[in-house]
């Protein structure tokens, strides 16, 4: 049995819809599982025997065990499962594909989004506040930029996945996920490069101060955190030195 | 004193900004540029709101949320951090004494939001297993109220911290707003700049050494930010 290439709209939009909340009931054992059941539960009811049948109940057992990947690539395990079950694929199959395609999409998320997409839209409004916008202009810049992208991948993700089926491995080697990171690292550095320095212009704008003494230690702070990667976070560094500050300005 | 009215709307968006970290729908509202303008917006002063969202942004860039791994939870906690950078009547030169504050806040309160996060996951877990023998059924009643269980919980444990968080630091910014005069606006600008980009440098850092290549493009951007820079 082969399942039809698209999902009805209707069952298209609950599942695309639930996919935003897949980390709902996030826990140490079964990570998004249940939130995987979750997402896909309105196309099992397309499943022989409809709501409650006995495939629908299989299914939804099978798939709130423990599942764990990137929140937005999960859309692509979603599709795949759906298809697989709405095939009726082997349970067998399924439960190896689940276990198999947890790793490779928690990583292609964390790469593209997370490590990726995510510093790229901060640097990005980071910049906009750098060049003067406006408050309005600085969230819409990041928060539109950012989710522009966020829903897309989703939509792509669960549209991929069901096309694809079982065999949606081939999807993971799609352009984007391969060589996208690498272009946004670049992206990145271009554009923090340039919203930095501008930002700390910016906040001399509202308090005159040495730009260039200001900057010179950023650089120098910069250069020191990224030399101690790997004994201590830099931001944790920064909360010792605002708090000696900060005491500092109390006390005095 | 903070009103009732400011207590309750900070409380209702750092519930927002708090469920949208991991449980729905991870737009990206609870970051700290976003939740910390917002706060600031809703206190009457949106501009030092901006200014603590901006200078936390850096330092958030650096904790991105990977797998499982604990990170700290800035949505409730950049909300506090706007709404003590806001102080009453606007004031730019008081607002830039305040925010070594509103930082230090804000990076503090940060690290206890990640560990009620952890005690959000634990409570999942119990609800979960709670239900166990009806998901391992495929009962989709029991699916559907776990999942509904850990969305409504997060989101009232989000309020109740972001609750806690404002109504903590309320006396103590009230109490301070006197006491820093002894540091200019200036200074206090200059340094929780200067912290704040050199975090955020750091930050850049880690993720685009591997990009071969990498200096020349932060060259380029810094050519370019220097170029704007003397335009402006």
């Amino acid at each position: 049995m082969s399942a039809s290439r698209t999902l009805p709209l209707g069952t298209w939009l609950r599942v695309f819809a639930r996919l935003f909340a897949v980390q709902g009931s996030y826990n140490y054992e079964t990570m998004i599982g249940n939130g995987i059941a979750f997402a896909a539960e309105p196309a099992f009811r397309l499943l022989p025997g409809g709501r409650g049948g006995d495939a629908y109940r299989a299914a939804m057992a099978r798939h709130s065990r423990y599942f764990n990947a990137h929140p937005y690539m999960a859309a692509l395990a979603v599709g795949a499962l759906v298809r697989a079950e709405l095939d009726g694929e082997d349970p067998v199959h399924v439960e190896r594909f689940r276990t198999a395609c947890c790793g490779p999409l928690g990583a292609a998320g964390d790469r593209l989004v997370w490590a990726g997409w995510l510093p790229f839209c901060s640097a990005l409004a980071l910049l906009a506040f750098g060049l003067g916008a406006p408050a309005t202009g600085v969230l819409a810049v990041f928060v539109g930029t950012y989710n522009v992208a966020h829903v897309a991948l989703r939509a792509w993700g669960l549209r991929a996945g069901y096309r694809e089926g079982l065999k949606v491995a081939a999807a993971l080697g799609s352009s984007v996920l391969r060589t996208g990171p690498l272009h946004l690292a670049r992206a990145l550095a271009v554009v923090a490069g340039a919203a930095l320095p501008l930002v700390l212009l910016r906040l001399r704008a509202v308090h005159l101060t040495s730009l260039s003494i200001e900057l010179g230690l950023a650089a120098l702070l910069a250069v020191a955190l990224a030399r101690w990667q790997a004994r201590t976070d830099g931001w944790r560094v920064g909360v010792v030195l605002l708090l000696l500050f900060f005491i500092y300005a109390v006390v005095r | 004193m903070i009103e009732p009215g400011t207590l309750v709307a900070l409380t209702a968006l750092g519930a927002v900004v708090g469920l949208d970290f991991v449980s729905f729908p991870q737009a990206m509202l609870s970051r700290p540029l976003v939740a910390a303008t917002l706060a600031g917006a809703v206190c009457g002063n949106v501009v030092a709101g901006l200014l603590a969202g901006v200078l936390l942004e850096c330092f958030a860039l650096e904790t991105m949320p990977f797998g499982a791994s604990r990170y700290p939870e800035w949505g409730p906690a950049s909300v506090a951090a706007g709404a003590v950078a806001a102080v009453p009547g606007g004031d730019l030169d008081a607002t830039a004494r305040m925010l070594p504050f509103a930082m230090l806040a804000g990076l503090t309160l940060a690290m206890i939001g990640g560990q009620t996060l952890i005690w959000l996951r634990t409570f999942n877990l119990s609800v979960a297993a709670r239900y166990r023998d009806e998901l391992a059924a495929g009962d989709a009643a029991a699916v559907l109220a776990v999942q509904w269980m850990g969305l409504v919980v997060d989101f009232g444990r989000a309020g109740a911290v972001t609750a806690v968080f404002v109504l903590a630091l309320w006396p103590a910014r009230d109490a301070l707003q006197g006491g820093l005069n002894a540091v200019s606006g200036a200074m206090s600008l200059g340094v929780v700049g200067v912290l704040a980009v050199g975090v955020a440098g750091a930050a850049v850092w880690k993720v685009v050494h591997s990009a071969k290549g990498y200096v020349w493009y932060l060259a380029a951007g810094l050519a370019a930010g220097s170029v704007a820079a003397v335009l402006l």
